[in-house]
């Protein structure tokens, strides 16, 4: 393995940063190095050299690493190449990913390659898991409201939750729009009435 | 008509105001164009999506589309600006301790005056000045550029450029990291209203007409797709009309405020529309010439010798040779498609596709194919001129 490869990870998220240097220790490049706050970017750059560095692509760091890049010495000078343009599996699975990394010039493609494919395979799976729990948030956001909604209704019409519930239903199909959407609207209109 | 949809990255500030008009006053409907828009997190995300065909089209930094044909930023891709998009809208602000500092040598504040400016804070006998701008490639940091190097006090050691996402200006003021910025709105405003800095130069007081943002795509793409591309072009020209009717400014706020696609407050927007800026907390509005515009002047001809200007600063920073940038740069700006593809609107072209820049002063009437165009002011705050051989 490469494992002369030195290779940071640039990640807010400690779970996550935990995860991809797990990945790539696995993949058995030993210099993973980590680093959470962009301030500290500058001097870990010139502390550790790197040859890769990864970074979410859409961190909205990626402009201060880009002039860290640029005004850095031309030897060890990390340019964004995400992949090689040519091969566009690898390409497309990086933006699936949402992975972009940057590159010492002139490091041979043979050797960022395997690295980049561990890499995005990781960050498919943390991107995944992050996916699944905000769609369990919201969902559960969403019960919320419908709950207060169907309150509100009972209340003020003396029907049970049920029909409550159908009533929410009904509207939001004669109308064309979502039942959260009428709940959202029936417990905003309640709370601006006081 | 068939509806063609075109994807346009575009990264959430007060300038991206011609693509969200276009988009939801239906002037890109009218064209048969389904314009959607990505908004972006970074400008580096943007170029690369562009370059990699994730996106069509992009509200990008006027130096950006040069930056990546010339091979300095991201995978080297040719690009062209296909219309610039807004002419000026960037402030300089400074930490209210450096504020204070340039007040003791006796400078007050005006809005106006670079070269005052420029003489206070290097009085200040600050060593080290730490300056934030959004991206490597900006207008922003070659206007900082040229105010502050044409300054005899200038030394290079004594400035420090340093790329600080827009919204997190106000925030690297507030914790010390920076003690200047230049910055497109709403930030400069933003950096006010929460106390941590004072406006002290609206970018137009360096550079009259300086071309901020741009309309870029793919010359790829724009080769593919010339129909779309032409309905596109008139659908977004048509919206900077709209938007630099003053009628039409206060509903302009409140589209902008309201739309999904920037996530800021409507008192964050005004400043920007309506050109009256707060410079320090408390302080009555002012209204800087020429503040932000989106159409006025022939604002949205990209004329090959901003392309030039922008082409020589980065052959200098990057090392490049010179005249071979300034020709391979200078072609990125299609004034060739923007006659081309807009006569039809009937929109007034002028005779040249460059100009002298820096050489108005005061607005001008110049030849054009109707007859009625004015340009400039184009003035640079210290007299410079640049006149780029075009002939090619």
């Amino acid at each position: 393995m490469d494992t002369a490869l030195k290779i940071l990870v640039v990640e807010p998220d400690a779970a996550r940063a935990q995860d991809i240097i797990d990945a790539l220790k696995d993949g058995g490049w030993g210099s993973v190095f980590i680093v959470a706050e962009i301030s500290a970017l500058a001097p870990k750059l010139t502390e550790i050299d790197p040859d890769i560095v990864l970074i979410d692509l859409a961190h909205p760091d990626r402009d201060t690493l880009e002039h860290i890049g640029h005004v850095s010495h031309a030897q060890s000078r990390p340019v964004a190449m995400f992949v090689d343009r040519s091969d566009s599996d690898l390409t497309q699975a990086a933006i699936t990913a949402g992975l972009s990394a940057y590159v010492v010039d002139g490091l041979q493609k043979n050797r960022i390659k395997p690295v980049l494919e561990t890499a995005i395979a990781r960050f498919k799976m943390v991107e995944q898991m992050r996916l699944e729990l905000d769609a369990a948030k919201q969902a559960l956001t969403d019960r919320k409201t419908i709950d207060r909604a169907k309150g509100l209704l009972m209340t003020a019409r003396g029907i049970d939750e049920d029909s409550a519930y159908g009533l929410l239903r009904k509207t939001a199909m004669d109308q064309g729009r979502k039942v959260i959407d009428v709940a959202q609207a029936l417990v905003t209109a309640a709370d601006l009435l006081g | 008509m068939t509806i063609q949809t075109i994807k346009c990255g575009f990264l959430p500030l007060a300038d991206a105001a011609p693509l969200i008009i276009a988009r939801e006053l239906n002037f890109a409907r009218d064209e048969g164009v389904d314009l959607q828009l990505v908004k972006q997190p970074s400008w580096a995300a943007l170029r690369d999506l562009l370059a990699l065909g994730q996106i069509d089209a992009a509200h990008m930094l006027s130096p950006m589309p040069i930056a990546m044909t010339l091979g300095q930023s991201g995978l080297p891709t040719t690009v062209d600006a296909l219309m610039v998009l807004s002419v000026n809208g960037t402030v300089i602000g400074v930490s209210n301790s450096l504020a204070r500092d340039m007040e003791s040598t006796g400078w007050r504040a005006d809005f106006t005056s670079p070269a005052k400016a420029a003489t206070a804070l290097f009085a200040t006998g600050r060593k080290h000045i730490r300056i934030g701008t959004p991206f490597p490639f900006s207008m922003h940091r070659m206007l900082i550029e040229h105010w502050l190097s044409a300054h005899p006090s200038f030394r290079s050691n004594r400035v420090e450029i340093i790329t600080v996402p827009p919204p997190r200006m106000a925030a690297a003021m507030a914790d010390g990291t920076l003690d200047m910025f230049c910055v497109g709105e709403p930030w400069g405003t933003a950096a006010v209203q929460q106390e941590v800095a004072e406006l002290i130069l609206p970018g137009s007081s360096i550079w009259q007409f300086a071309p901020e943002k741009v309309l870029g795509a793919t010359r790829a793409w724009i080769d593919a797709n010339p129909d779309t591309c032409r309905r596109m072009m008139r659908a977004i020209y048509r919206a900077t009309q709209w938007l630099d009717q003053p009628r039409n400014k206060p509903l302009a706020v409140e589209i902008l405020a309201r739309s999904q696609h920037i996530d800021l407050p409507h008192e964050a927007i005004d400043p920007a529309i309506s050109g009256q800026i707060v410079t320090r907390k408390g302080a009555a509005p002012t209204t800087p010439a020429h503040f932000l515009f989106f159409n006025n002047s022939a604002g949205n001809f990209p004329w090959r010798s901003q392309a030039a200007w922008i082409s020589e600063r980065i052959a200098a920073w990057s090392g490049l040779n010179i005249q071979d940038a300034v020709q391979r740069g200078s072609a990125s700006f299609r004034s060739d498609l923007f006659r081309a593809n807009l006569e039809s609107l009937g929109v007034d072209m002028p005779g040249a596709s460059a100009k002298i820049e820096g050489a108005l002063h005061n607005p001008t009437a110049v030849a054009s194919t109707k007859g009625q165009m004015i340009l400039g002011p184009d003035a640079f705050f210290d007299g410079a001129i640049f006149d780029f051989d075009m002939s090619d």
